[in-house]
């Protein structure tokens, strides 16, 4: 398997002509660099996503695309346009709001229709009527049109968000959390509606979130930022197999760390060495020299737990177990490396058995399935 | 009915309240409105609409306040939105509370003083002669609707701006930056989303500023020196004065009646407009 980075990963967006661009785009409040440098293409039509903890800059970047932030230095292309200091309101992008920010003395229809009613010359009423319409039913709320704002629940005030931003077909529609404030089931069902949306509009969408779940399901591809920086950008199989260092394993999904030194490299393999004096061997992902500090990544659904020894599996001690429908999350500990979580599928378990917090057992891994990580 | 009562028992203090200093001195008023003068002033029992008849010679007071409150009420606004906008709005946060003092300031020195210091600031010596010493002419200031308006709106200002900046303050500005992203520039949201949403500070505003001015008689009689008379005036003039307690009720009779039917009208009109809901459009 290569070893290097898809080209995704270098923030090219393949064969798709670009929609937006950030060139050096650097954004400062006082002494905090919120963008640093970004330079960064969107492809037209894709679903990018922008992942990282707050305050990592994601918002920023959203928000200079939007227009409400002009970068201290750098520019922002929308189309092909240099749109740096153009202000908001003549950007064609639209952008759902993580608390809607739906205007509370309109009607659903009259939010909707806010954005074309701005256009001059005046868009014609009916044409209005039926594209609002039109909106309404996109997001299945048919009907609604002439209720108040405050008549309608959370969800239905996440659509009419939705609708009032895609009515205008934007070049760029920017989502900034959308989904961070519904309750878990409507927000899966949500994410399955925006990627359907997505793709019969052909509209590109670019999501601001801190949820990795959300990102991994919706995502053609993926930011992940730290301080202002893209740290890897990719596919979400990509990040999710091929992190280029610990805090990109961290962030896309589950995994478990071993630190130390790396001890030995070759072509694309690699071996670790722990303080313990542990040696595992691995892929190596990232750029690593001998003697470096590194972690060893072992996603939890590639350990193996077994009642018996066999060569090259580490003795462990079950500390918990949590039963989670289809797999089974164990928390195990081993004396010299910590605390290690291993996911057993269902049928596994049938097969093997379960274990009792307590109960002694034995993890093992093929060295293929681990990554020697830089840490930072 | 353990609830019941307690809730009665709660509301007897203000109901007291109510029925013995609002409603029984307003049925005295009304009964007295129908009565006559007696010749040492004072209050004869009789049923006559003489009193009301008479009403045409206090015109001008009348006329004063139903123009002057209106129109000063207005002119408070106008003067009050933009200070308010900015307090709210554009202010560096760090100085906004300090700004919002200097606002309220005035309210601890009585009015009576304020009133005091227009009459040295628009009297002969004040700003008519800097007019005069930068070469335009003589001009007189005191005494003529022109202060009394200044007094007005200067005494009223703060009622003015501490509703409208709440209302502003209050605003989620989010809403802003969604009327900019759907295209709207800066004066189109200001019209299409401030505006509206901030127009529940507004009502509230206008309303204590001009059921206030109705009332108004302190600042006509020292600012507007006996010239610029409002039914205030009337009425402190009919009562403390002449005596003449049957005419001064009907006067005070009618000056309800006039609130009572504007105010109304009023709060209507800011029902439909807008479509404010009503637990807001009011106070």
């Amino acid at each position: 398997m290569q070893s290097q980075i898809d080209p995704g990963a270098q923030g090219q967006t393949g064969d798709r002509p670009l929609i937006a661009e950030f060139r050096a785009a650097t954004k400062r409040y006082g002494a905090v660099l919120a963008a640093d440098a970004l330079s960064f293409g969107i492809g037209k039509g894709e679903f990018l996503s922008f992942l990282g903890p707050s305050g990592c800059g994601k918002t920023t970047a959203l928000r200079m695309l939007a227009g409400f932030e002009v970068p201290t230095s750098g520019d922002v292309f929308l189309d092909g346009e240099r749109v740096t200091d153009v202000p908001a309101y003549r950007r064609p992008v639209n952008m759902v709001f993580q608390h809607y920010a739906l205007f509370p003395h309109m009607t659903v229809a009259q939010n909707i229709a806010y954005g074309l009613m701005q256009r001059r010359p005046r868009p014609d009423r009916a044409e209005v009527a039926r594209k609002v319409d039109r909106a309404l039913d996109m997001v299945r709320l048919s009907g609604f049109g002439p209720r108040r704002i405050w008549e309608m629940s959370g969800g239905q005030q996440q659509r009419v968000a939705l609708a009032r931003a895609i009515v205008n077909e934007p070049k760029v529609l920017l989502l900034d959390e959308p989904l961070a404030a519904l309750d878990r089931k409507l927000r899966r069902e949500m994410q399955i509606e925006l990627q359907t949306l997505q793709r019969q509009l052909g509209i590109t969408f670019v999501l601001v979130t801190h949820d990795q779940e959300e990102a991994l399901s919706m995502s053609d591809r993926i930011c992940i930022m730290r301080s202002g920086r893209i740290v890897q950008a990719g596919s979400p199989l990509a990040l999710y197999d091929q992190p280029i260092n610990r805090y990109v394993a961290d962030f896309v999904g589950k995994s478990n760390f071993i630190d130390g030194v790396v001890s030995a490299l070759s072509g694309e393999g690699g071996q670790i060495e722990t303080a313990s004096g542990y040696r595992f061997e691995g892929r190596v992902s990232g750029v690593l020299a001998p003697g470096a500090k590194a972690s060893l990544s072992i996603r939890p659904e590639q350990i193996d737990l077994a009642n018996s020894a066999h060569p090259g599996a580490e003795p462990v001690t079950v500390i918990n177990r949590i039963f989670l429908g289809e797999h089974t999350e164990y928390l195990v500990r081993h004396a010299a490396l910590g605390d290690l979580l291993v996911l057993v599928a269902r049928q596994a378990e049938a097969a093997a058995g379960s274990f009792a917090p307590g109960a002694a057992a034995f993890v093992a891994w093929k060295p293929e399935t681990a990554l020697i990580l830089p840490q930072d | 009915m353990q609830r019941r009562l307690s809730t009665w028992l709660l509301l007897a203090p203000a109901g007291l309240w109510f029925a013995v200093m609002l409603v029984l001195p307003l049925c005295f008023v009304v009964v007295f409105s129908f009565g006559e003068r007696e010749a040492a002033g004072g209050y004869v029992p009789a049923f006559t609409l003489a009193q009301y008849a008479n009403l045409p010679s206090r015109g001008t007071a009348f006329l004063n306040t139903l123009t002057l409150a209106p129109f000063g009420t207005v002119l408070a606004l106008l003067i009050a939105y933009p200070l308010a906008y900015f307090l709210a709005m554009r202010a560096d946060p760090k100085w906004r509370t300090l700004l919002l003092i200097l606002v309220i300031v005035p309210f601890w020195t009585s009015i009576l003083i304020r009133s005091y210091a227009w009459i040295f600031i628009l009297g002969g010596q004040g700003l008519p002669a800097v007019i005069a010493w930068l070469g335009f002419g003589s001009v007189r200031l005191i005494n003529t609707p022109f202060a009394v308006m200044t007094g007005i709106v200067y005494g009223y200002l703060p009622l003015m701006v501490l509703p409208v900046y709440v209302s502003l303050e209050r605003l989620d500005k989010r809403l802003l930056e969604a009327a900019a992203d759907l295209g709207a520039p800066p004066l189109r949201s200001f019209l299409q989303v401030t505006l509206p949403l901030s127009l529940p500070g507004v009502a509230t505003g206008c309303m204590l500023v001009f059921i206030l001015l109705m009332g108004e008689f302190l600042i006509p009689a020292m600012l507007g020196g006996g010239k610029v008379f409002f039914i205030g005036n009337a009425l402190v003039d009919l009562f403390l004065q002449s005596r003449n307690w049957a005419f001064g009720a009907a006067v005070a009779v009618t000056l309800v009646l006039i609130m009572l039917v504007t105010v109304s009208l009023y709060m209507w009109l800011m029902r439909r407009m807008g479509g404010v809901r009503d637990d807001v459009a009011l106070m």
